[in-house]
C-alpha cells in the first residue's frame, strides 16, 4: 500500500474509533429508560465491533503484524471470547456482580499489561541509546496506569472471591493492618517519583508493579461482604481510569474517551451507592464498621418484646389482606429467594391481593440488583415500586413482608444519633401489620438493633428466606 | 507540553465531563446493568492490546500481548453478552396486564 493510500487509511480508521466512542454515549444515554436500555447496549457493543474491526483492519494495512503476531491476537481473542461468553452465559443471575467484579479485574490486568509491555520495550531502546530518557509524557501515565490496573486486578479478584464464598465475606484483619497498607502506599510514591525523574529501570518498575498488587489485596480483604457492591463500583471506576492512561501511554483517543466515560460513571455510581447506605466511600475503604454477612447477634433488641409469628398465622394475614406491599433485601439475594418470593406473590394475586414489591435504591448487592432479580424470577416490571413513589402507600397496606431487609427499614434512620441517621428508608412501619422473615435476630450492615423487630405491629418469622417463602406458599395453599 | 498532548487531555477532559453528564441521569434500577454496561465499555483496552500485539517481536512482549488480548476480549464479550442477558429480562411479560393496572406506559420516561 502506497504511504498516501496508507495515510488516507489512517483517517478513516480514527473516523471510525471516533463513531465507535460517539456509540458508547448514545448508548449509555439511551440506558436512561428499562424501554430503550437494551438497544442502547446494543449500539455501544456495535460501536465495540466498530472500533475493534477498524483496528484489525489497520493493523493489517500497516504491515508491521507478522504470521506470529496475527496467531497471537487471534488466539488471545478467540480464548478470551470463549471464556467470556461461556460464563456470561451460565452464570446465574444473583452471582452476577462476582462476575461483573471478574470482568473488571481483566480490564484492568490488560491495561496495566499494556503500560508495562510498552515501559519494558522503550528502556530496551535505552540501553542501546546511554543518555537518553523516557519523555515525562508517557512517564506519568505508564505509572498511573500500572498502578491502578494492578490495584483494580487483584482488588477485583478479592471481591470476586468473596461474593463466590471463596474468600470469607467478612472483613479479614492483615496483619500489621493499616501499617503494611501505608508502607506500601509510600513503596509505590517513591518509586513513581524515583521514574518520573527520569530514571529508567525495570527493576523499579516491577517493584511498583508488585507493591500496587498487594495493596489490592490489602484494601479489599478487611472490607465485609456486604461493602462489596460500592468496592466493585470504585475498581470499575479505577479500571475506566487506568485504560484512559493506557491510551495516553500508546496515544490511542478512543481508549482516552471511553476510559474516561467510564470513569465518570463509576465514581457517580459509586458515590450513588453510599450516599443510599449513609456512608462516606472514605468509611467503607477504611474498613468501616460493617460485619458482612456473617453478623449473628444472639441478642435481642433493648427495651421491647419480640413477637414471634407461626407460619400459618403469617399465612392468613397475607391471604385475606387487599393490600400487599413486598420489602425484599440483601437476605433475599443471598439465599436466592426470588422465585419463591414470585410464587408468593401469584399465590396471593389470585385470592384477590394486590401486590407490590417496595424496592430500596440499594436492595440486594448492588443498586438496581434487586430489579433484575426479581425480573428474572418473572416478577412483572410494573410492579416493581421505587422508595418515593411506594413510601406514601404503606399507610395503606394491610400487610408488609419484609424479606431480608434489615437496616433499610430500621426507623432509627428517622432520628439523629444513630448510625443510620439519614439513610433514606422505607417506610414499614407505617403499614397495619408487619412481618418480617429473618433467620435470626442478628444485625445488619450497620451492626445495630432493628426497631422495626420491636414494633407491636410487628411479627417474626423465623426462618432462612427461602425455606420460610416455600412454608408460606404451602401454608397459603392450603388455606 | 505537545500539541498531541493537549488534544489528547482535552479528549481527556470532556469525556469525563461527559461521563457525569450521561450517566448522572439513569434511574437507581438501572443500576446494575448500567455498571455492567460501563464495565464493558472499558473493554475497549483490547484496541490498545492488538496494537500492542501487532509490534511484539520478543518473547516476553509476546506473551504480554497474548495475555492482555485474551484478557480484553474476556472484558468485551462477557461483559455485552451479561449486560445484554439482563435487559433482556426487564421486558414486560403478558401476564403484566393484570397486575398494577396494566397502565404502565410502554414509552420511554425520559
Amino acid at each position: 500500500m502506497s504511504p498516501e493510500a496508507l495515510a488516507t487509511l489512517e483517517s478513516v480508521v480514527r473516523l471510525v474509533w471516533l463513531a465507535g466512542a460517539a456509540a458508547f454515549v448514545l448508548g449509555l444515554m439511551r440506558m436512561n429508560s428499562p424501554a430503550t436500555a437494551r438497544n442502547g447496549n446494543l449500539l455501544s457493543a456495535g460501536g465495540m465491533a466498530l472500533a475493534i474491526g477498524g483496528t484489525a483492519v489497520l493493523l493489517a494495512a500497516r504491515g508491521e503484524a507478522g504470521l506470529t503476531a496475527w496467531i497471537i491476537i487471534l488466539a488471545g481473542i478467540a480464548l478470551g471470547g470463549g471464556l467470556g461468553l461461556y460464563t456470561a452465559r451460565t452464570v446465574k443471575m444473583t452471582a452476577m456482580p462476582q462476575l461483573v467484579s471478574l470482568f473488571n479485574a481483566v480490564g484492568g490486568g490488560a491495561a496495566a499489561l499494556i503500560a508495562i509491555d510498552d515501559y519494558i520495550r522503550l528502556s530496551n531502546v535505552q540501553t542501546f541509546a546511554p543518555g537518553g530518557a523516557i519523555p515525562l509524557q508517557v512517564a506519568i501515565p505508564t505509572v498511573l496506569d500500572v498502578v491502578i490496573g494492578s490495584i483494580t486486578f487483584t482488588g477485583s479478584l478479592i471481591a470476586s472471591g468473596k461474593l463466590m464464598g471463596l474468600i470469607p465475606g467478612k472483613p479479614i484483619k492483615v496483619p500489621g493492618g493499616q501499617l503494611v497498607t501505608l508502607a506500601l502506599a509510600v513503596v509505590v510514591a517513591v518509586a513513581a517519583i524515583y521514574l518520573w525523574l527520569g530514571n529508567v529501570s525495570v527493576p523499579i518498575l516491577f517493584v511498583i508493579i508488585a507493591a500496587s498488587l498487594t495493596f489490592g489485596v490489602t484494601m479489599v480483604l478487611p472490607i465485609g461482604g456486604a461493602d462489596m457492591p460500592v468496592v466493585i463500583s470504585l475498581l470499575n471506576s479505577f479500571t475506566g481510569t487506568a485504560v484512559a492512561m493506557a491510551g495516553f501511554v500508546i496515544s490511542n483517543d478512543v481508549l482516552i474517551i471511553a476510559g474516561a466515560l467510564v470513569g465518570a460513571s463509576g465514581a457517580i455510581l459509586t458515590k450513588l451507592m453510599a450516599d443510599a447506605m449513609n456512608r462516606s466511600v472514605i468509611n467503607i475503604i477504611a474498613g468501616g464498621f460493617g460485619g458482612g454477612e456473617g453478623t449473628v447477634a444472639a441478642e435481642g433488641p433493648e427495651g421491647g418484646t419480640v413477637r414471634s409469628l407461626g407460619v400459618d398465622d403469617a399465612a392468613i394475614q397475607l391471604a385475606y389482606a387487599q393490600n400487599v406491599i413486598i420489602v425484599p433485601g440483601y437476605g433475599l439475594a443471598v439465599a436466592q429467594a426470588q422465585h419463591g418470593v414470585r410464587e408468593l406473590a401469584e399465590l396471593l394475586e389470585a385470592r384477590g391481593v394486590n401486590v407490590s414489591y417496595a424496592i430500596h435504591p440499594v436492595a440486594g448487592r448492588m443498586p438496581g440488583h434487586m430489579n433484575v432479580l426479581l425480573a428474572e424470577a418473572n416478577v412483572p416490571y410494573p410492579q416493581l415500586r421505587e422508595m418515593e413513589d411506594i413510601n406514601p402507600e404503606f399507610d395503606r397496606a394491610d400487610v408488609a413482608l419484609v424479606v431480608g431487609a434489615n437496616d433499610v427499614t430500621n426507623p432509627a434512620a428517622r432520628r439523629a444519633g444513630t448510625p443510620v441517621s439519614g439513610m433514606p428508608i422505607l417506610d414499614v412501619d407505617h403499614a397495619r401489620s408487619i412481618i418480617v422473615i429473618k433467620r435470626s435476630m442478628g444485625r445488619g450492615y450497620a451492626g445495630i438493633d432493628n426497631e422495626l423487630y420491636v414494633n407491636p405491629k410487628t411479627g417474626m418469622l423465623f426462618a432462612d428466606a427461602k425455606q420460610g417463602l416455600a412454608d408460606l406458599v404451602a401454608a397459603v395453599k392450603a388455606l | 507540553m505537545s500539541p498531541e498532548l493537549l488534544a489528547a487531555l482535552t479528549v481527556f477532559v470532556l469525556a469525563i465531563l461527559c461521563g457525569f453528564a450521561v450517566i448522572s441521569k439513569v434511574p437507581a434500577t438501572l443500576h446494575t446493568p448500567l455498571m455492567s454496561g460501563a464495565n464493558s465499555i472499558h473493554g475497549i483496552v483490547l484496541v490498545g492490546s492488538m496494537v500492542i500485539a501487532a509490534s511484539a517481536t520478543d518473547l516476553l512482549s509476546q506473551l504480554l500481548s497474548f495475555v492482555a488480548v485474551a484478557f480484553a476480549t474476556m472484558n468485551v464479550v462477557g461483559g455485552y453478552v451479561v449486560t445484554d442477558r439482563m435487559l433482556q429480562m426487564f421486558k414486560r411479560k403478558p401476564a403484566a396486564a393484570k397486575a398494577d393496572g396494566g397502565a404502565a406506559p410502554d414509552a420511554p420516561k425520559a
